[in-house]
């Protein structure tokens, strides 16, 4: 029994990492565990519960995580239930070290700093027509700019670097 | 006032989620209509992530005020299958698209609007819209924030783009007041702590927007002699029918049909 009990506890981490290392449908150089959206994760014999917290709120590619995660524990034998939860509400400050590295290789500047919309405003606040320092992916450069706050993706801008010319897109801290 | 009973309780809830629901739902709806419409490429992205969040946002709104209904309506069934008489979203958002100035003066209101209320929903005695307003706070600043630059560009920009942007803020201005207008069900979500009274809010958006307009040169203009209100009543301007049609008719034309 208590050999069944650890093939058990085997063949249930295995379904773990396997969970986690799959990658974001949009940006496949980074794993749904990377991004720290897997918030929860629990496999009892052959039933797991996965707990996800969606990056945006339309962001289309929840639908097809939530997809691969039941495929992945369908091939182990497992049937998955994903659980989305809202709050708290995802924030890149979640987002692994490893993770962002993997990003900034792709040609994804990470997001830098702490999340700049996670405080909340009191009162009216300034017109702040942005002037933060993203780090060029390609070049290394601080000399960027943004040329629109919205790119490929919800979570992303659009910048270019004034060093080396190339644009690149930026993962928005929030 | 009167002690409301049970019915009255979730009849009051639910519309006060569907109101919230329903200007993201719509606003989303007139933002698509911008892909392959917008000056440059990058708006046209810009636009269509807008509609997506405000997209997102409707979803878990809808679905919350279903159970909240609690007679198997789901996202679905409220989006498709209700009329314009039963839609309690705010006249503003159903306006036809008009130039690109008309968007922006739109979104700078409904976006300062939307962050005020989101920020204080965050504390809702309704765990869920909690957790809606958690993650709407930090999506509606982006929006605000890409409003407001688009107005103090246009704004402070060349004399064509000034007059423009202007005409637009004039358009809009009588869609203003009906944003921050308390109706029954937000005065009782107020009242509970699930909702916030829109006009506690009043001050604090007029004074975000007066700001940008300062910063752009802008005047702001002078209060609209007729206003639009009762969207949340289910009185509608004639656009708000056309958009529905528009929206639904592929739901309706072919019932239960699946990807």
């Amino acid at each position: 029994m208590s050999q069944g009990g650890m093939v058990g506890d085997r063949a249930e981490q295995s379904l773990e990492q396997a969970i986690r290392a799959i990658p974001d449908p949009e940006i496949p150089v980074i794993t749904i565990d990377d991004l720290g959206i897997v918030r929860e994760l629990s496999v009892e014999g052959d039933r797991a519960v996965v707990t996800i917290t969606p990056t945006y709120s339309g962001c289309p590619a929840m639908r097809a995580i939530a997809d691969a995660i039941e495929v992945t524990a369908r091939r182990h034998g497992v049937r998955a239930e994903v659980v989305t939860r809202l709050a708290p509400a995802w924030t890149t400050d979640w987002m692994s070290e490893s993770g962002k590295e993997s990003l900034r290789r792709f040609g994804i500047a990470p997001p830098t700093g702490t999340a700049a919309h996670s405080g909340r405003p009191a009162g009216p606040v300034p017109v702040d027509l942005s002037v933060r320092q993203v780090r060029c992916p390609h070049c290394g450069s601080d000399r960027t700019e943004e040329t629109s706050r919205f790119g490929s993706t919800a979570c992303k801008a659009l910048r270019r670097c004034l060093s080396c010319r190339e644009p690149f897109e930026e993962f928005k801290p929030i | 006032m009167s002690t409301p009973t049970t019915t009255d309780t979730t009849l009051l809830h639910t519309a006060y989620v569907l109101g919230l629901g329903d200007d993201a739902l719509v606003y989303s709806h007139r933002l698509g209509e911008w892909l392959t419409r917008a000056p440059q490429i990058e708006e046209d992205m810009a636009l269509g992530n807008v509609g997506l969040d405000l997209l997102g946002q409707a979803r878990s709104l809808l679905t919350h005020a279903g159970e909240l209904e609690g007679r198997g309506r789901d996202e679905d069934a409220l989006a498709y299958l209700r009329d314009e008489r039963s839609f309690r979203n705010v006249q503003l958002v159903e306006q036809p698209r008009g130039d690109f100035a008309d968007e922006m003066a739109r979104m700078l209101w409904f976006a300062s609007y939307q962050l005020a209320l989101y920020v204080r929903l965050v504390d809702s005695a309704d765990e869920v819209l909690a957790g809606v307003a958690g993650k709407a706070v930090k999506e509606v600043a982006y929006h605000r924030d890409h409003a407001a630059q688009w107005v103090v560009r246009l704004g402070d920009g060349t004399p064509e783009s000034h007059e423009r942007m202007a005409a637009a803020l004039q358009r809009v201005a009588p869609y203003v007041a009906e944003l921050t207008s308390d109706d029954e069900a937000s005065v009782w979500a107020a009242e509970r702590g699930i909702g916030v009274l829109p006009s506690s809010v009043e001050d604090e958006v007029h004074e975000y927007v007066a700001s940008v307009l300062a910063q752009a040169t802008l005047e702001e203009p002078e209060p609209a002699r007729w206003h639009a209100r009762d969207g949340r009543r289910g009185i509608h301007s004639e656009a708000l029918g056309y958009l529905l049609a528009e929206m639904q008719h592929i739901h309706r034309s072919h019932p239960g049909a699946a990807w």
